[in-house]
């Protein structure tokens, strides 16, 4: 125990960098995969909700990847993608202060959290999807909407509305999801706190590994993570606290207004 | 995708045959942590909903802090905390050991709020009839929340039983013994290496036919509360409705 050798690690402008670059890519890798995963998510959901009759194959198809991918871990995936899911020309160079293998890993395992992370997501636009009421449905076919047009100018708009608090927490659950590429490359915030502290005798000035180093470093990880975390768990729980009230307006209003 | 034809192979299926043993170990090293996890989980979830629903400020404020604290950190790095803590203080950690409590103080974290959630939604007035009929604090629990609760505690508790199940996964990071960790070093042992189509398949059949049960079941389960639920407050509007 050496606590003033240990926080000298974190003194090192180098050692701080290389480490808030993690965290970047974690936030980065979460938002680009619930992104992606928002896309694929919504497709699914409203296949497996609304592909009945003839198209019903579909639906048994996204019931079925969404089951399996909800029903099996992430790290699977990620191992699965690794050695089949095949990586594009152009990603296989240096960017972004990587070396042209983790980027190649960084593609792959992007692509298992997305598979992983939009069955997740399709469910909960699918609980936004079965609350909007049926009425919605009939009003726009009376309108001569189509299918199409019913589900992107009235329901989906709706359903997303419904679900942004839920979508906003599932952002959560990806970024401590991201530190899952810690298994297989060293990219994101987890991985690099593993890496400097796997040689802190380099940098903490004492030449040997003290256990005051686990406790500053692993506790600047649980600092940034916990930071970044319960910043948005506040706006999902501000967003929920919000949303009866603006709701009762709504109910209100019609009651007020003759 | 030359990695997947390997699974049409007549060689790499007996190869897994042939370490069947490697899987069913996994299989054993992830139900024990799995079960062992979730008792851990149930009591801290129990201790700290009880914490967080009692209405005293400082037993709320440590439930409030624990289950902050662990739901916004990633479990991976709460392992890894653990395991070298022990390691570099000399203690030497047990892996089986460090995912128990591990994945038990995470999994309890989420009890914690369903209990918390479960207890809440049972009207105060109730608190007050019992109190005022002579109940005391275990009694009110036992008679008049559990049965109440009991059906919006339990599918979220199966939900994230599964999760702990999927979650046993993170101790690769720490060498683990558990399924996933086995499975990768057979697919890249020197002597047992290459069936990577057949081992995943069999790796992923084993945690479907473990987490797609249970999963339906919490579904279902919510699905029917659903309809109770609106039922009995279709019911109740219509009786005040009578009523005025």
């Amino acid at each position: 125990m050496d606590w003033a050798a240990s926080f000298s690690i974190l003194m090192q402008t180098s050692v701080l960098r290389y480490i808030m670059l993690g965290a970047v890519f974690s936030i980065a890798i979460a938002a680009a995969a619930v992104l992606c995963s928002i896309l694929l998510g919504s497709v699914l959901a409203l296949v497996r909700n609304y592909c009945n009759g003839k198209t019903r194959p579909f639906k048994w198809i996204a019931t079925a990847y969404i089951e399996l991918f909800r029903n099996t871990p992430l790290l699977l995936w990620i191992f699965v993608c690794l050695v089949v899911c095949p990586c594009p020309e152009f990603l296989s160079r240096q960017m972004l202060g990587l070396s042209s293998v983790e980027v190649r890993i960084l593609f792959r395992a992007f692509v298992a959290l997305v598979l992983f992370t939009s069955s997740v997501i399709a469910e909960i636009i699918r609980g936004g999807l079965n609350s909007i009421a049926k009425g919605q449905f009939e009003a726009a076919h009376s309108q001569g909407f189509g299918t199409v047009q019913t589900m992107v100018y009235i329901i989906l708009p709706q359903a997303y509305r419904a679900v942004v608090p839920t979508l906003l927490s599932q952002v959560i659950t990806t970024i401590k999801d991201s530190s899952y590429l810690a298994n297989v490359a060293v990219i994101e915030l987890m991985s690099r706190v593993r890496r400097v502290l796997a040689t802190s005798n380099v940098y903490n000035g004492v030449g040997t590994q003290l256990i005051s180093d686990v406790f500053v470093l692993f506790g600047l990880a649980f600092l940034i993570y916990f930071a970044i975390n319960f910043t948005l768990s506040c706006i999902v729980r501000s967003m929920q606290n919000r949303k009866p009230r603006q709701a009762a307006r709504r109910q209100v209003r019609p009651a007020t207004e003759p | 995708m030359t990695h997947l034809i390997d699974t049409f192979s007549a060689d790499a299926w007996a190869k897994v045959w042939a370490y069947r043993g490697t899987f069913l170990l996994g299989l054993q090293n992830t139900l024990i942590t799995a079960v062992f996890g979730l008792l851990l989980a149930l009591m801290l979830g129990i201790v700290f909903g009880l914490f967080g629903s009692s209405g005293k400020k400082p037993l709320s404020i440590i439930s409030r802090i624990y289950v902050e604290f662990i739901q916004n950190t990633p479990v991976l790095l709460q392992m890894c905390f653990l395991y070298y803590a022990l390691a570099f203080s000399g203690v030497g950690a047990d892996i089986i050991t460090t995912g128990i409590v591990t994945l038990g103080v995470y999994t309890g974290a989420y009890m914690a709020e369903v209990v918390r959630a479960g207890i809440q939604a049972v009207p105060r007035g109730q608190f007050e009839a019992a109190q005022s009929q002579g109940f005391g604090y275990v009694q009110y629990m036992y008679y008049i929340i559990l049965p109440q609760s009991i059906k919006i505690i339990l599918p979220p508790m199966v939900n994230q039983a599964v999760n702990l199940f999927k979650n046993t996964s993170c101790l690769y990071i720490v060498g683990g013994a558990d399924l996933i960790s086995l499975t990768y070093s057979f697919v890249t042992g020197a002597t047992t290496g290459g069936a990577y189509g057949p081992a995943y398949l069999v790796c992923g059949a084993m945690f479907f036919i473990v987490c797609f049960p249970l999963s339906s079941l919490a579904t279902a389960w919510e699905t029917s509360l659903k309809k109770r639920d609106a039922g009995s407050a279709a019911l109740v509007r219509k009786l005040e409705e009578g009523k005025a």
